[in-house]
């Protein structure tokens, strides 16, 4: 029995917990405003708001409804288009008219959604990051910016401290919203089967889209709930839960503080409603050999506590993990419950590089990350993992060890590509020609390079490395 | 004034074919296409999916009571392959079932045997064997004999351009219901009403009365539901006219993606010549237009671009060639600008690689050709404006385009790894479908007798803010308030014979039929009102809903006026038709006068480029865009910023890659990527070439749905721009989209 709360109306559902909460909203609520656009997560049309209590306190925030199975919203409250619906037109919506900021129409109703998240996200300050993950092929963007501008400007004037509630008594949300929090706690925990047959679920992100097209499993055991998802730091290691979101990863504190150079490459991965959904374990468990999160955790040489039905855990290595093509080492019946790295050693660097057609919200052609840490001009720590070039996500075993212990300066480096070429093996598909990954490899290992080290590596260098020019150094 | 939808868009209330409430007992539908793209039918068995739990019955090519044919102008597509399927996702059957997810569920358990066949799925190679859906057609001019002759400079070169999803975020759709004696309701998302009725009728073999299609709005379509709705509702059609039910057929993306048409791919090989004084004296070109596995609108997008082979340059010796080639890919189709784009890539393509090769920067040539009026265009009709020099003039002025270009220059010089590019891109469109007889419309108007207005006209309403337009027009006409003004849904019953909303011309054509209808009306009422009020008609005005004589009000308002009116049986109703007037083109020569009007203006794009990653952003385009008397400013606006990001898309990002199997690797939104918030210029700048507009253009605002697409091409020009400021070596090939890894492997390029 699934239970939540849809706009105002407590919903209790004996329906298959592996359908998608689209689906339920359409067809069996008769709620025609969430559009279905491409049920795999990369339009945003089908967006609603998901309000769920963290300690007892509700925090809302965007997902696509798509890619939601009905066993993770319960227990929760999701928020359509309709459920924003007032007597008078939300600040939200009015800013969408008045910046002609509609056409077809179509995608409309997720872009309001997602703008009202955007009032309510309190950790996120880029109004674009809010609605990066919503297409629409009408206006060319520029009319929704605007909106979205003066949207963020409205945010900025609620005083900190209950957001929720000053939102509710300036009217921008119906006044129903006040009563959720109690509503909520209300709800009795998921009584879950725990069918060993039951297809696992993390966020959905992934499985979802397959289960759409191809999977059609009815009954899915979800690991929401049944993980930690918080961000512990301990004895130099950070430990993360099974269950924490992209979204919460990103915003954690500990992450904050501990590795500040992620900040900026937080947005190039999925959109916010899929950071809101999808989980770092997912990823990883995905065994898809360009996910970026997997490379990202590789490079920081993470390692995986992971745990059976009987409760019994064991500790593998991310760079073991991945055995082949979508193949790991994960045994039936087991879950990762934590991921566990050390945080940076002081003068320690950590660099993701990601290229993909389109820049945000897509997958990459070769994503690739590095931590290093240099002592003395001396490369004393470097951990590499490349993603696109090989069946798995790749940590790059000889160039790690060629490097460990080298000289940083530009004849290493040139020396070191041309390991790299040999320890890769990309093939031509969607993503690029084989020639083009194997280039870009060797740009985004410079790129590193040049961002961490600008006064070792100087741009010249590297252009003259580039650029296949002879470098002085050398002719001694 | 704002689009009349927003309302119900921000609320979520607005109404699409899916939203609408279902009728008890509705199948659903979901068609089974070919899965390879060219093969001989050996056997299809339905048995097992006919039985699977939910199905109701599947129809296939002998359960068509008509005939099999969907073809629009050449009867070349059947409804359902009979024998033999020519593309992968071509209709072999539709299965029915209680439920959309039954329906797609028993869609595995058909079992199809094929006999495969070759696959071609290239142009050349078609035309090679001779696979042209077609014969050929070429536009020229002048003698381009003399052209070359007098040519100082010649250049050649081949240009590609890919094809483009529409990727309308609401997939094809249609919900059929039987009506009382054997009738049958469309409600279609379709461009074309009359095209899915007509379909519909000659399918089952019905009259075109029998018939009745209804649209409200359409979730985006871009020419993607002018041919292309098609189809797909007359199978809806088909169930019905069978089974008696109502049945919806939604296409769900994963299908709508691989099983409908896209705008055409092009290769084309160009012989470009200038005199000493840069002036173009000779164009040759000839266009191989891949146009899948039938014709669909294939001819007329073809003949424009023939028509928009010299873009907004006057070349006095012009030879154009065009050949649409059948490959074993789904029909292709129209798409905003409609074949226009593609000869203004090679144009510009061509004078790129002409600048390129004497040294010069590629504005000087653009400049010194633009268009005057009086200089003829190459298939005879006579350019009557300065607007391609005015607005090229203008941008000049107004954006400082030589200073823009200097920052370029020293941006350059200071940065080792970013470089910014720059590009001038000019265009020139005709308004009208160029099958004249297409130009006409009908709208009716009821005024009711409380004073308020019911509009109906064959506008269909996607997004582009006709309705906006049209309720404009009617206040405007009548000089009453907005909110008095409905517009009804465009329906087959209401207004008949409609031409597709497509090639811009929706406003311009039903806009001016609904002027003559409300002026007949006004006229009567005017007349009702000199009567009231002892005047003479000619003093007679309504000013703000009150009727004035001469410039004094005379207390009588616009309500009371109705409603005298009809006590008095006055008719308050009228249907208006219009035809554009002075248009013609004869096929025979190829020569005429086939627009009522061209577009112009002009847009300067500028991009900066990541030169160790080879990727891009674009900072800035300004446009001076020719809108006439730009009375619908913020609807235009809307559509000129979202051609421009379409027509950004399609040069540089979106890519339709096929396999040699003729399989679509780019199959869902994963892998197609269109722009997103982030691959939107940084700013947009637009400013109205204010002019006296067009007689023919409604309250002379020109058309404005296609012409901003073009400008989009700036970008790819910019683009390499940029990477020539990187790479000394770099040798551009003309192929769209310039896609990250086209840029970084020329970024890298060696001799």
């Amino acid at each position: 029995m699934i239970e939540f709360i849809l706009n105002k109306r407590k919903i209790t559902t004996e329906m298959a917990n592996g359908v998608s909460l689209l689906d339920f909203i359409r067809k069996e609520c008769h709620l025609p405003g969430t559009k279905t656009g491409c049920r795999e997560g990369d339009c945003g049309a089908c967006t609603v708001m998901e309000g769920r209590l963290y300690n007892g306190v509700l925090k809302y925030k965007s997902i696509v409804s798509c890619l939601t199975p009905l066993i993770n919203v319960h227990g929760k409250h999701i928020v359509t288009i309709e459920g924003l619906g007032m007597d008078e037109l939300s600040p939200v919506q009015q800013s969408i008219i008045s910046n002609g900021a509609t056409q077809c129409g179509f995608c409309t109703p997720g872009v309001t959604v997602s703008l009202t998240s955007h009032l309510l996200a309190i950790d996120q300050k880029d109004p674009l990051q809010s609605i990066g993950g919503n297409i629409c092929r009408c206006t060319g963007y520029k009319s929704i910016e605007k909106a979205a501008h003066e949207v963020d400007d409205l945010k900025n004037t609620i005083p900190r401290g209950n957001e929720l509630k000053s939102i509710i008594e300036k009217g921008w949300l119906p006044k129903y919203f006040s009563t959720i929090q109690q509503r909520l706690s209300e709800i009795e925990p998921y009584q879950s089967s725990d069918d060993p047959n039951g297809l696992m679920i993390g966020g959905g992100t992934d499985l979802m889209v397959q289960q759409y097209k191809e999977i059609r499993q009815t009954n899915i055991v979800s690991t929401e709930g049944r993980l930690p998802d918080s961000i512990e730091i301990e004895g130099g290691k950070i430990i993360v839960g099974g269950g924490v979101t992209m979204q919460s990863f990103f915003n954690s504190q500990v992450i904050r503080s501990e590795i500040p150079q992620l900040e900026e490459v937080f947005p190039l991965i999925a959109s916010e409603q899929i950071r809101n959904m999808g989980t770092l374990a997912g990823n990883i468990v995905n065994a898809s050999p360009i996910g970026d999160l997997s490379i990202l955790l590789l490079a920081l040489d993470a390692e995986l506590i992971l745990e059976n039905r009987s409760g019994i855990s064991r500790q593998v290595k991310l760079c073991n993990f991945s055995l082949d093509y979508k193949l790991t080492d994960l045994k039936a019946g087991e879950i990762i419950k934590f991921i566990v790295f050390k945080t940076l050693k002081e003068g320690g660097q950590i660099g993701f590089e990601k290229v993909s057609k389109r820049t945000y919200l897509d997958i990459a052609s070769v994503n690739s990350s590095i931590s290093i840490v240099v002592e003395n001009s001396t490369i004393a720590h470097f951990s590499y993992s490349v993603g696109g070039i090989a069946p798995v996500p790749k940590y790059m075993f000889k160039t790690k060890a060629f490097l460990s212990g080298k000289k940083l300066d530009i004849v290493t480096l040139k020396s070191a590509l041309e390991i790299i070429q040999t320890e890769i093996s990309p093939i031509s598909d969607i993503r690029g020609s084989k020639e083009y990954k194997r280039l870009l490899v060797r740009q985004l290992f410079l790129q590193h390079f040049l961002t961490m080290f600008p006064k070792i590596i100087t741009p010249g260098e590297i252009h003259m490395l580039m650029t296949n020019k002879q470098i002085p150094h050398e002719k001694h | 004034m704002k689009n009349i939808d927003s309302y119900g868009h921000v609320s979520g209330s607005s109404v699409y074919v899916d939203d609408i409430p279902e009728i008890t007992g509705t199948l659903h539908a979901v068609p089974i296409y070919s899965s390879v793209a060219h093969a001989r039918i050996l056997n299809i068995d339905i048995t097992r999916a006919k039985n699977a739990e939910g199905v109701v019955d599947v129809f296939m090519a002998k359960d068509i009571p008509g005939e099999n044919q969907i073809g629009g102008i050449l009867p070349d597509e059947p409804l359902f392959a009979e024998d033999e399927v020519h593309f992968i996702g071509q209709p072999i059957a539709v299965i029915i079932a209680i439920s959309h997810f039954a329906a797609r569920e028993a869609r595995n358990l058909v079992e199809i045997e094929y006999e495969e066949l070759e696959v071609v799925i290239d142009p050349r190679e078609a035309k090679k064997k001779g696979h042209l859906l077609f014969p050929p057609r070429t536009f020229a001019n002048g003698d381009l004999k003399k052209g070359i002759e007098e040519s100082e400079y010649l250049f050649s070169g081949s240009v590609e351009s890919g094809g483009q999803e529409h990727l309308y975020i609401e997939t094809q759709g249609s919900y059929a219901i039987p009506q009382e004696n054997k009738k049958i309701k469309i409600i279609c998302s379709t461009q074309g009403p009359t095209i899915v009725q007509k379909t519909a009728a000659r399918v089952l073999g019905l009259q075109m009365h029998n018939i009745e299609v209804d649209v409200t709005r359409l979730g985006g379509a871009f020419g993607g539901k002018e041919d292309q709705a098609t189809a797909w509702a007359v199978m809806a059609a088909l169930a019905v006219y069978k089974l008696k039910k109502p049945v919806k057929l939604i296409l769900d993306r994963d299908d709508d993606i691989l099983i409908t048409g896209k705008r055409h791919p092009y290769s084309s090989d160009f012989i470009i010549g200038l005199d000493k004084d840069l002036k173009i004296k000779s164009y040759e070109v000839t266009y191989y237009q891949n146009g899948g596995a039938a014709a669909d609108l294939s001819p007329a997008i073809m003949e424009r671009t023939l028509f928009h082979a010299t873009n907004s340059y006057f070349i006095p010796n012009v030879k154009a060639t065009a050949f649409s080639c059948r490959t074993n890919i789904v029909p292709f189709t129209a798409f905003r600008g409609f074949g226009a784009p593609q000869a203004m890539f090679v144009i510009e393509s061509a004078i790129a690689h002409a600048a390129r090769e004497l040294g010069i920067d590629k504005s000087l040539i653009q400049e010194r050709n633009l268009f005057k009026p009086g200089d003829s265009f190459h298939y005879g009709q006579v350019c009557n404006s300065g607007n391609a020099m005015k607005s090229w003039g203008t941008l000049q002025s107004q954006y400082n385009v030589e200073a823009e270009k200097q920052r370029v220059r020293e941006f350059n010089l200071n940065n080792t790894f970013l470089k910014k590019g720059i590009s001038i891109m000019p265009i020139c469109f005709g308004i009208s479908f160029t099958k004249t007889p297409m130009n006409q419309a009908r709208a009716l108007v009821h005024v009711y007798q409380d004073g308020s207005i019911g509009i109906s006209s064959g506008a269909v309403e996607m997004g582009q803010g006709v309705n906006t337009k049209l309720i404009q027009v009617a206040s405007a006409a009548f000089n009453i308030d907005y909110s008095r003004v409905k517009i009804e849904s465009t329906n087959t019953t209401r207004v008949a014979n409609t031409s597709p909303t497509a090639a811009s011309t929706g406003a311009d054509l039903n806009g001016k039929a609904l002027q003559i209808a409300c002026n007949e009306i006004v006229d009567r009422l005017k007349r009702k009102a000199a009567e009231i009020l002892q005047a003479d008609q000619e003093d007679i005005r309504i000013k703000n809903e009150e009727v004035f004589v001469g410039n004094k009000a005379s207390g009588l308002y616009w309500d009371e006026l109705v409603e005298t009116a009809f006590l008095s049986r006055v008719k308050l109703s009228e249907v208006g038709h219009y035809t554009t007037p002075v248009i013609d083109f004869d096929k025979t020569i190829e020569k005429g006068h086939p627009f009522a009007y061209h577009v112009y203006g002009t847009a300067m794009t500028i991009v900066h480029l990541d030169c160790i990653k080879g990727t891009y952003a674009i900072d800035s385009v300004k446009i001076i865009h020719d809108s006439g008397s730009n009375v619908f400013k913020s609807i235009d606006r809307g559509q000129i910023e979202g051609g421009l990001v379409q027509g950004i898309g399609w040069m540089t990002l979106e890519e339709l890659k096929y396999d040699n199997k003729g399989i679509l690797l780019a199959d869902s939104l994963s892998k197609y990527k269109v722009p997103d918030i982030y691959m939107a210029p940084l700013s947009i700048e637009i400013s109205a070439l204010e002019t006296d507009g067009d007689e023919l253009a409604l309250l002379k605002s020109k058309a404005v749905g296609e012409p901003p697409f073009m400008y989009g091409i700036g970008a790819y020009f910019a683009l390499q721009n940029a990477i020539e400021a990187f790479n000394p070596n770099y040798r551009p090939n003309y192929d769209a989209p310039l896609t990250p890894e086209k840029v970084l492997l020329g970024l890298y390029e060696v001799k």
